[in-house]
């Protein structure tokens, strides 16, 4: 034992590194040759390694991946989606044209023959036309199917219009937004952006 | 398999999180073993490799894309681990239900269909045996060691994962090696 070479431990790391120069590996050849000891230490070493490297492959959960994707913070998943969203528009409008046409959509536009108004009060209804009559104030959107709108007092809302006209008087005013949808492409979107942020919310998980 | 990752960042970067989802996919069995391995429970590793996840996503844009994605992700599984060694509360193995369910994990996690019942315990009592004594190792040495041995890292990778000189590494797995020979030579 006492004849050891001082740092034939370290020669024994290098080589089980892999990373023993020739000379080092020559003194530690020639020494194990000599020392059952040294012998011995290597062996042990060399075993606890092949058994550390023994143990099993073990694998995450199957469900993995679901519950990192599930517990992404929230804000930038909901960032993600509109960006997703705004980058894949077509996309967008197809898989919610399915969604939809599936839903009330056809039918709401099928028999939307008909005029129909929004039911508010102080709102007056003359031939396919809704008005706002002049000093009233309407709380609330107003959408109109089928018919014209005009608008002679004031709307604290969104003004709706479908396959029909908006007449805003120069005393007349809207608060909100006025829009008119006179195709079918415009009216799905219309249904769209009412839909869409439940729809990205449903997505976002809130 | 760097190549497909680096594709799924850039996505992940311009906003498709789905992207992320093809990641955790390449590389959640290496993040979660090398949790298990160095926390010891399957709940407690699930935790770490899960959160591991999520601060890569939340950190993405701060990856820097010429490096390599493992290594980043390597790092930041590691160091919660070590945080998570550091803060452990000394009566957490008191739990006995909590070690009784590991152990039928550890068994279930056995990859062994050709063996038979006896065979498949013996082997189940000797991996336990180990991993017993990879969690006796102060976390230093576990960290190098499990790195190295488990999941076959170079001593240049675990030098960029732990942020130590390589001669640091081998330090490491040298002391590492020696504890553990001690610990196993009678088996
Ligand atoms: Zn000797």
């Amino acid at each position: 034992m006492n004849q050891c070479p001082v740092d034939i431990k370290e020669y024994m790391h290098e080589y089980l590194d892999g990373e023993i120069s020739p000379e080092h590996e020559q003194i530690l050849q020639d020494h194990l040759a000599i020392c059952s000891d040294c012998k011995q230490d290597l062996h042990e070493l060399e075993k606890t390694i092949a058994l550390v490297q023994s143990m099993s492959h073990i694998k995450a959960s199957d469900d993995f991946t679901l519950k990192v994707m599930q517990n992404l913070p929230r804000e930038k998943k909901r960032v993600g989606i509109k960006r997703w969203f705004s980058h894949h528009p077509f996309l967008t409008a197809a898989a919610i044209f399915l969604i939809l046409m599936s839903g009330s959509l056809f039918s709401s536009w099928g028999d939307a023959e008909q005029f129909s108004v929004t039911k508010v009060p102080n709102i007056v209804v003359e031939n396919n036309t809704a008005i706002v009559p002049e000093g009233e104030t309407v709380e609330g959107d107003i959408v109109v199917r089928n018919g014209d709108i005009r608008i002679e007092g004031k709307v604290d809302g969104n003004v709706t219009v479908v396959n029909g006209d908006k007449y805003l008087a120069s005393a007349g005013e809207v608060t909100g937004k006025v829009e008119e949808i006179n195709e079918i492409f415009s009216w799905l979107w219309y249904q769209i952006k009412n839909g869409v942020n439940s729809f990205i919310n449903l997505l976002a998980g809130s | 398999m760097e190549e497909f990752v680096k594709s799924r960042i850039k996505q992940v970067l311009k906003g498709d999180h789905n992207a992320f989802g093809e990641i955790v996919e390449v590389y959640k069995d290496r993040i979660y073993q090398l949790c298990y391995r160095m926390l010891g429970n399957a709940h407690e590793a699930e935790d770490t490799s899960q959160e591991a996840f999520i601060r890569a996503y939340v950190n993405i844009d701060r990856f820097n894309i010429n490096r390599k994605f493992s290594t980043w992700l390597y790092r930041i599984a590691t160091n919660l681990c070590i945080d998570r060694i550091r803060k452990k509360k000394p009566d957490y193995f008191l739990d006995a239900e909590v070690k009784g369910t590991d152990g039928l994990n550890l068994y279930s996690q056995v990859q062994s269909k050709e063996m038979t019942p006896d065979e498949k315990v013996a082997k189940m009592e000797l991996q336990e045996l180990i991993q017993m004594e990879i969690l006796n190792l102060p976390e230093k040495y576990r960290s190098a060691i499990v790195l190295k041995y488990i999941e076959e890292l170079s001593l240049k990778e675990i030098s960029e994962v732990l942020d130590l000189p390589i001669g640091t590494v081998k330090t490491r797995i040298h002391r590492g090696r020696e504890v553990l020979r001690k610990q196993l030579r009678n088996i």
